[in-house]
């Protein structure tokens, strides 16, 4: 068996009596996409949280690339090559798009203490740069206004400045909210690809993207996991189908 | 973008032809003023590049004006009274040089703006805002029950400080001396501002969470801008003390601090002229309404409250009517 | 030093520290509810000194005094409140502090302009004015004394307003959500207006009670609003407990510093520096405090995360 790129050990978060993340173990393998699913409230977006390093865990452990980065806060991470994309959309909302992927590049170049070059005639980040915006379809509103752009826009810009980072891993908090049908199924095809280059944790609440997608599925209901197996394995298993069938007839 | 660019080089080209006009109508009281306007605005370009550029509202930017006119005061005092500043473990010398003192006034901001900042920075929001204005005032306070250069009362330097080959008692070449400072760090802040630093620095304002989320902590980013920012402010204050040929705790006042950032405001936030608009903008309303009643800073008052209401791009972005140009 | 003068300015710094205490309240509950940053809150400690001032002046009473300080400053918060801050609430904090440092250089030159460059004097009522013997045989001023008790009677009152009224309820959801209590039918811009009227008259107490140990002048109210926020990041912004700590501290080291540091450096050093030093040093204390909780508590003593 291939080593996980990426492992949670028993990560523990609580707010209070509430446990939003309880006791949850699993991994990431190279080339796959892990999809993480569960009705909402079930503490997918905290968990995404634990594993960037915007919020510390109780206990439990998170290791990237076979190093353990529990003690790294959010920088730290994404330095080692953690890419992330927000459930809502994160991104400079004055600068142009090219200029939000520039900061991407500017971010994995690492050189952002230099103060009398202009950034956007630096050639090699402006290149890297709208190399990421092509491979969205972004390249011909590299000259807008990111605030000006269309919600299933800044998605994909989200998703790109997430390319420039060259990152190991992508971690995906509901890319396709918001998207349309068109859209995500663009979006399905793209991160069908994208997982050879870095294996992705998706959070997503499209079903079908998800089990068209997913390698593997992980179930979190009230901060645990449930379940964890393929597609076929997870909608034949009955607890599954029990706590979140369950849980989505009473939401 | 090209009307902003238009309205720029008309306000910069407004303080030497105004300067110049005075001096041939042999108006030396003008070319101060213009100088003063200079300087003012150079204290509001410092500040422009921590508030403007990096979100951080200053409200003691006053520190660092003030550092730099005591680093005037304090070396200059020495060099005209023959006594050195310290004699152990090394001895160091007044001097009547600008450029050493510019020097140390420069280095002076940006080391009280690093552990000012570095403090301060902790925070952000309205604890921000309280904290920097309480360090400057400690600073004023400071300078009031410190003795030995002048405490309370100021300190009084005789003849202004020298600049290689120029007579820097004649207001027109004096003015030259500052105009040419204000424009060499408008075009440093101008590079800065589109450099990796401003862009990363200008994201962080825009959305922190953006910037970690690329590998850049907001906070180091802040610390450098704050550093810069209180660097240039106490270059101005150097100037400005020896614009006065005076220095005095008045500097480091809480007045001085809303003042700079009233520049700021005055012209827009954020623009690259946006300093010099406001502080022109500031001395000519000085010397007008001052001329028309003592109260005069009721009608200031008021007209910063409309600009705070109703105009929020400042005086060229009411002209240039556009947003802010981040390209 | 004798344990004596030590008391004596032990007293003093409470006695400071109270008056700082109904600025900071005042400031922090205005923080805390409409998340605004007033500094025009010190322009109000100087409406209240100087309406108590005219009012002592025509009427000779010290009473009528007090209470033309606390109308007055209610009446110019609210005013301001309607005319100005309101426009705030949804501004950012850039824009508050902009707005309201327009409203102190209108209130300060509008004082100047009605009552005139020179300061006024307000004098203690008779009954209150003089040394009274303390147990342990320690003479000290009876006024404030009464301003300390009066300081902590408003505090404790502060507390059960906000503890046990229907306006407090409001207040503290207001603090908590304030979508929440716009949902549950409170009118909110009336609750707003009143909690600024009622900071501003605590601001204008101050000013009154303190205006009769020093002269009423203009611009009197920017030192103690600068020592205001200085309570406030120690004690953490919103927080009335907070605000009470933060000030009886701030009241203490400033107090207390300048007393006890110039002797302290006189210990290791000549007299005549020492006491220069001494000084310089107490002057930053309260500065230096701040810096200190600053490092360990960033969001102040008892400030959320």
């Amino acid at each position: 068996m291939t080593e996980p790129l990426l492992k949670l050990s028993d990560l523990k978060k609580s707010f209070g009596a509430l446990k939003a993340t309880d006791d949850v173990s699993l991994t990431l393998l190279p080339g796959e996409i892990h999809a993480l699913i569960g009705p909402n409230g079930a503490g997918k977006s905290t968990l995404i949280k634990q594993i960037a390093g915007g919020l510390r865990s109780n206990s439990g452990t998170v290791e990237f690339a076979g190093r353990d980065v529990t003690p790294l806060g959010t920088v730290a991470r994404a330095r080692a090559g953690l890419g992330r994309t927000f459930q809502i959309s994160s991104l400079a909302m004055e600068y142009t798009v090219l200029q939000n992927a520039v900061l991407g590049a500017l971010g994995h170049d690492g050189g952002v203490m230099r103060f009398f070059r202009p950034v956007m005639k630096n050639r090699p980040l402006v290149d890297r740069a709208m190399a990421a915006l092509v491979r969205v379809g972004l390249q011909d509103q590299a000259a807008k206004r990111t605030a000006d752009l269309s919600h299933g826009q800044r998605r994909l810009l989200e998703v790109a400045v997430a390319l420039t980072l060259e990152p190991k891993v992508l971690l995906m908090d509901e890319p396709m909210a918001g998207l349309g049908a068109s859209g995500s199924k663009r979006l399905t095809g793209f991160l069908d690809d994208l997982r050879t280059q870095a294996p992705i944790l998706l959070v997503e609440h499209d079903m079908d993207a998800v089990f068209a997608l997913a390698d593997r599925i992980s179930v979190l209901v009230y901060g645990r996991v449930i379940a964890t197996g393929t597609a076929d394995e997870i909608r034949r298993d009955p607890t599954v189908r029990e706590a979140y069938l369950g849980a989505e007839d009473a939401a | 973008m090209a009307r902003e660019t238009l309205l720029n080089i008309v306000l910069f080209a407004l303080l030497p032809v105004t300067a110049l006009a005075a001096f041939m109508l042999d108006e030396p009281f003008v070319i101060t003023l213009v100088t003063k306007a200079a300087i003012l605005a150079l204290a509001g370009v410092g500040l422009n590049i921590a508030l403007g550029l990096g979100g951080l509202v200053s409200f003691g930017h006053a520190a660092f004006f003030g550092l730099g006119g005591y680093a005037m005061g304090v070396l200059a005092s020495h060099a005209q009274s023959y006594t050195p500043i310290m004699e152990s473990p090394f001895l160091i010398e007044g001097t009547k040089s600008m450029l050493v003192i510019w020097g140390v006034a420069i280095v002076t901001g940006g080391l009280a703006a690093l552990a000012i900042g570095a403090l301060s920075l902790r925070t952000t929001g309205v604890y921000f805002i309280m904290i920097t204005l309480a360090f400057g005032q400690m600073l004023y306070y400071f300078a009031i029950s410190w003795p030995a250069y002048g405490g309370e009362d100021g300190l009084s330097i005789y003849i202004r400080n020298e600049f290689p080959g120029l007579n820097t008692l004649d207001p027109i070449q004096f003015f030259a001396i500052a105009f040419g400072v204000l424009a060499i760090v408008l075009f440093i802040a101008s590079r800065l501002a589109k450099s990796p630093f401003g862009l990363a620095l200008s994201a962080a304002r825009q959305n922190a969470e953006r910037v970690e989320t690329v590998g850049i902590t907001p906070f180091r980013l802040r610390l450098v801008a704050f550093v810069i920012s209180g660097a240039i402010t106490a270059l101005a204050g150097a100037l400005f003390a020896d614009l006065n040929r005076f220095v005095s705790p008045t500097m480091f006042s809480w007045h001085t601090s809303g003042e700079i950032m009233v520049f700021v405001i005055l012209g827009g936030v954020g623009r690259l002229f946006g300093p010099v608009a406001g502080a022109a903008l500031y001395i000519l309303l000085e010397h007008v309404l001052g001329g028309l009643s003592d109260f005069w800073h009721i009608y200031l008052g008021l007209l910063l409250l409309l600009v705070v209401l109703f105009a929020r791009g400042g005086l060229i972005g009411t002209l240039a009517g556009r947003e802010v140009a981040h390209d | 030093m004798s344990l004596l003068l030590l008391i004596e300015q032990v007293l003093n710094g409470l006695q400071f520290g109270v008056m700082l205490f109904l600025m900071a309240a005042g400031l922090t509950l205005i923080f805390g509810v409409m998340g605004l940053i007033n500094l025009a809150h010190g322009s109000l400690y100087m409406v209240g000194a100087f309406a108590a001032a005219a009012v002592a002046g025509f009427t000779g009473s010290f009473v009528l005094a007090l209470i033309a300080a606390l109308a007055a400053a209610a009446a110019a918060g609210a005013l301001i409140e309607l005319l100005v801050i309101r426009r705030l609430y949804d501004r950012d904090h850039l824009d508050q502090v902009l707005a309201t440092f327009a409203l102190i250089l209108i209130f300060s030159e509008g004082t100047r302009y009605i009552f005139g460059s020179f300061p006024l004097f307000l004098d203690i009522p008779a009954a209150l004015s003089g040394p009274i013997l303390l147990p342990g045989g320690i003479y000290y001023p009876l006024y404030r004394l009464v301003i300390i008790g009066a300081g902590l009677l408003v505090a404790a009152g502060l507390f059960l307003l906000i503890a046990r009224t229907r306006i407090g309820v409001q207040i503290r959801a207001g603090e908590a959500d304030r979508e929440m209590i716009a949902a549950l039918g409170v009118d909110i811009s009336k609750l707003y207006t009143l909690v600024f009227a009622l900071g501003a008259a605590l601001a204008g107490l101050a000013g009154a009670l303190v205006g009769a140990i020093q002269s009423v002048q203009v611009g009197m109210g920017e030192p103690v609003l600068i020592l205001a926020f200085v309570v406030i990041v120690i004690g953490g912004i919103g927080s009335i407990k907070g605000a009470l700590v933060g000030s009886i501290l701030v009241g203490l080291t400033d107090t207390l510093g300048g007393v006890l540091l110039p002797p302290l450096f006189a210990t290791f050093m000549e007299p005549s520096s020492a006491n220069a030093v001494g000084s310089a040093v107490a002057s930053m204390a309260i500065y230096i405090l701040m810096a200190g909780v600053l490092l360990f508590k960033p969001s102040g003593l008892f400030g959320g995360t």
